[in-house]
C-alpha cells in the first residue's frame, strides 16, 4: 500500500515542532486519499523516539538505526532514505523546510528522479491524487502554484509554523519497523568535525512566534541588548532579528538577517526598530501576522506596512515597551 | 586548482514585480537584471582560491542570451573562461533539468571544485547544487560561510550555517560542490581594465546538440515540477500610528497587542 510519509526531525532526544506539524498535515491528506500515514526517522539510539509518534497520527514508523546516522550528513541520509523509499514506494514524501530538510531533500529527489516543491506555504490534495502546493518566489513577492505531476513520490518541504498541531490521541499506537542501513562510515566522503554553537540560545528566526528586529537605527552592536531585553520580556518563542544594514555595519551576526537575502520569517508579531522598510527587508517579513514599526522618521516606508506604529526615538520607546510588557505579564 | 562556478541572472532585488496577463510569469521587460547575489560570493571565493593556489576559474550559466551580461560581470571580476548554456529546448525547465544540463557541461571540463550560490533569488528553489552533486556523484556542502582547502590531501573544510546561530564544520573530499552563503567573503567590484577585457572575451555557447540528451530530458518536458499560476500576495495596508507622548504610546501599544492581536 502506498503511503504518505513524513520525515521526523529530532534533535537532542526531542522531536522538533515541525514533526508534529507534518503529522497533523499528513492526517488531513490521509482523510482524502485513505493511504497510511508513516513517519520516517534516522538516528542512533532512537527506538524510544520511534515509539512516541503513534499518538500524533502515525500508522507506521520506519526508523533507520545506526551509529552512522548519529549526526546528520546529507550523504548518509540520502542513501538511507532513498533505499527505503524505493523498497516501500510511498506516493508522498514530506519534510520541513528547515536547515536539514532544505539541505537533504534536493538530493533525495534527484536520486529518486522525482520532483520537489521547496519551501511551501500551502499543501492540499486534489481529486487526481496530486498535491497542490503554493510556494513563495522572489522572496515572497509572488506566490507560485506547483505540482509534481509525473513521478513518484511527490516531494514537498513545508515551511515551519503554518500548520496547527491536531489533538493527540494517547491510545493510538503505531507499528514500528526498524531497519539497518547497508552503509559504512568509511564509504562516506563527508564528515561532521564539529558543531559550533551560536552566541545566543535563542530559537531560530524561522520558528519564532515573536521577532524583535533592529536596523541601522540601532547605531551600535551593544545597543542590541535593549532588543534582547524586550524579547526576553515576551518570553519563550521570541527571537532577535536584524536588517542588512545592521548586519553589514557589524551590529548583528549575519545569521539573523531578515529579508530577501536573509531569512524569510513568518512570526505572529514582528517589531521593526530603526528599520526604514526597504523592499528587500519587506520581502522577508511581510507575511508576519502583525507588524509594529518604531521609527523616528514619520515618513519611513515601514509605516505603510505596519499595523501599529510609534513615531519616536527607539532608545526611548523600546525600554518603555519592555517595562509595559513585563508589567502586563506580572498582572497575568 | 580548477574552479567551476555556476551562476544565474535574476531580477534585481529592488524590482517591483508585475505579473503577465495570464499570470504564468512575471513581466521581465524593462526590469533590471543582475547576477544572483549569492553567486557573487561564489565567484569571489573562486577568485580567492585561484589567487592562492593558481588554476583557472570557469563560469557556467544556463539561461537566455541576455544572461551574457551576468557572465561578463563575472569575467570582469576576474574569471578566465565562460560557457553559456542556451537552447530553446532548455526553456521552462526546473531545478532538475537545470542541474542535469549543467552537469553535462561540467563533465566536459576539468574542475577540482564547483561553487554555486546557496539559492537563486528569483525562484528561490535552492536545489541546483544538490542536483549537480548527485548527477556528478560528488559530495556537497550547502549554506557555506567558510571554506578552507587542503589541495595536497584533496580535502576541504567547510563551515555551514544551520539553525539558531549554530554552524557545522564539515570535512569533505574533493572534488565537491559548495553552495555559498553571504558572510563567506566580500565580493570585489569589477575593475575598469577587467571590464574592458571582459568585453572582448569569447563566450562559448553550448546547446542541446552538444550533450547526450534529447528533448524529453530538458526544459519544460523534462521538468519534474510543473509550474502553475502565479499570484501576488495580498498587499498590507498601513494601520494606525499611535499618537501621544512616548510613555503613553508605549503603554497603548502593549495594550493593543494584548487586546487586538492577543499576543501577550
Ligand atoms: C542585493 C541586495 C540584497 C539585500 N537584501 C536585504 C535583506 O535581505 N534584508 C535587508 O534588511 N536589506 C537588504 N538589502 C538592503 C536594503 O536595500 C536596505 O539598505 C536595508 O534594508 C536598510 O536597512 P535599515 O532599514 O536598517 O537602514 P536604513 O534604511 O538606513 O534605515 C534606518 C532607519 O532607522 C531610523 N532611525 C535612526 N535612528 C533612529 C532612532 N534613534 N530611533 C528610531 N528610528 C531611528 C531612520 O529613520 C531610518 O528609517 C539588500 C540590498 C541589496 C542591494
Amino acid at each position: 500500500m502506498p503511503g504518505i510519509w513524513i520525515l521526523a526531525e529530532h534533535k537532542e532526544g526531542k522531536f522538533k515542532k515541525i514533526t508534529y506539524e507534518l503529522l497533523s498535515l499528513g492526517k488531513k491528506l490521509k482523510s482524502k486519499n485513505g493511504e497510511e500515514l508513516c513517519a520516517l526517522l534516522l538516528g542512533s539510539g532512537i527506538e524510544n523516539l520511534a515509539n512516541q509518534l503513534g499518538p500524533y497520527g502515525a500508522d507506521k514508523v520506519y526508523y533507520l538505526e545506526d551509529e552512522v546516522y548519529k549526526s546528520y550528513l546529507n550523504e548518509s541520509y540520502t542513501q538511507g532514505i532513498s533505499e527505503l523509499v524505493k523498497s516501500q514506494d510511498p506516493s508522498i514524501l514530506l519534510a520541513g523546510a528547515t536547515a536539514l530538510g532544505k539541505d537533504l531533500f534536493p538530493r533525495v529527489a534527484t536520486r529518486l528522479g522525482t520532483g520537489l516543491a521547496m519551501d511551501c506555504v500551502s499543501i492540499d490534495l486534489g481529486d487526481n491524487g496530486l498535491l497542490k502546493t503554493v510556494r513563495p518566489i522572489y522572496a515572497g513577492k509572488v506566490l507560485m502554484e506547483a505540482t509534481v505531476h509525473q513521478t513518484k513520490p511527490q516531494m514537498v518541504t513545508l515551511r515551519p509554523n503554518l500548520v496547527e498541531i491536531s489533538p493527540v490521541d494517547s491510545s493510538k499506537k503505531a507499528e514500528v519497523i526498524k531497519s539497518k542501513p547497508d552503509l559504512k562510515r568509511e564509504d562516506l566522503r563527508t564528515m561532521l568535525k564539529e558543531i559550533l554553537k551560536g552566541e545566543s540560545k535563542k530559537i531560530d528566526l524561522t520558528e519564532a512566534k515573536i521577532i524583535v528586529s533592529g536596523g541601522r537605527g540601532m547605531k551600535e552592536k551593544d545597543n542590541f541588548k535593549i532588543l534582547e531585553e524586550l524579547a526576553d520580556a515576551f518570553g519563550e518563542g521570541t527571537a532577535v532579528g536584524a536588517s542588512r544594514a545592521a548586519v553589514d555595519s557589524g551590529y548583528a551576526p549575519h545569521d539573523i538577517q531578515v529579508g530577501q537575502t536573509g531569512k524569510v520569517v513568518n512570526p505572529t508579531l514582528y517589531i521593526a526598530c530603526g528599520i526604514s522598510g526597504s523592499i528587500q527587508h519587506l520581502a522577508g517579513m511581510a507575511t508576519s501576522k502583525y507588524i509594529v514599526a518604531i521609527n523616528k522618521d514619520p515618513e519611513a516606508p515601514i509605516f505603510q506596512k505596519a499595523d501599529y506604529g510609534i513615531v519616536g526615538d527607539l532608545f526611548q520607546v523600546v525600554p518603555l515597551l519592555t517595562r509595559e510588557v513585563k508589567k502586563l505579564k506580572s498582572e497575568g | 586548482m580548477n574552479i567551476a562556478v555556476c551562476i544565474k541572472q535574476v531580477p534585481d532585488t529592488e524590482t517591483k514585480i508585475v505579473l503577465n496577463p495570464d499570470s504564468t510569469d512575471i513581466v521581465t521587460e524593462g526590469i533590471k537584471l543582475v547576477m544572483n547575489p549569492y553567486d557573487e560570493y561564489a565567484v569571489e571565493e573562486a577568485l580567492k582560491i585561484k589567487e592562492k593556489y593558481g588554476g583557472k576559474v570557469t563560469i557556467l550559466c544556463l539561461g537566455p542570451e541576455k544572461s551574457i551580461e551576468a557572465i561578463r560581470t563575472a569575467l570582469a571580476m576576474g574569471a578566465d573562461d565562460a560557457v553559456l548554456l542556451n537552447d530553446p529546448a532548455f526553456e521552462g525547465g526546473d531545478s532538475f533539468t537545470t542541474a542535469l544540463v549543467l552537469s553535462k557541461a561540467l563533465s566536459q571540463i576539468e574542475y577540482d571544485i564547483i561553487l554555486t550560490g546557496k539559492q537563486a533569488v528569483d525562484l528561490d528553489c535552492s536545489q541546483v547544487y544538490a542536483g549537480l552533486a548527485e548527477f556528478l556523484n560528488l559530495p556537497y556542502v550547502s549554506v557555506v560561510v567558510g571554506l578552507e582547502l587542503f589541495p595536497d590531501q584533496k580535502k576541504a573544510l567547510a563551515k555551514r550555517e544551520t539553525e539558531g546561530g549554530e554552524k557545522e564544520l564539515i570535512e569533505v573530499s574533493l572534488p565537491a560542490v559548495f553552495a555559498c552563503q553571504k558572510d563567506l567573503n566580500t565580493p570585489r567590484y569589477a575593475s575598469l581594465p577587467g571590464i574592458m577585457k571582459a568585453k572582448k572575451k569569447e563566450i562559448k555557447k553550448l546547446g542541446l546538440a552538444e550533450f547526450c540528451l534529447n528533448l524529453e530530458h530538458v526544459g519544460a518536458k523534462g521538468s519534474k515540477l510543473k509550474k502553475g499560476k502565479y499570484s501576488l500576495p495580498p498587499q498590507r495596508k498601513a494601520g494606525i500610528k499611535i499618537e501621544g507622548e512616548i510613555p503613553e504610546a508605549a503603554a497603548k501599544l502593549v495594550k493593543l497587542l494584548r487586546e487586538e492581536a492577543k499576543i501577550i
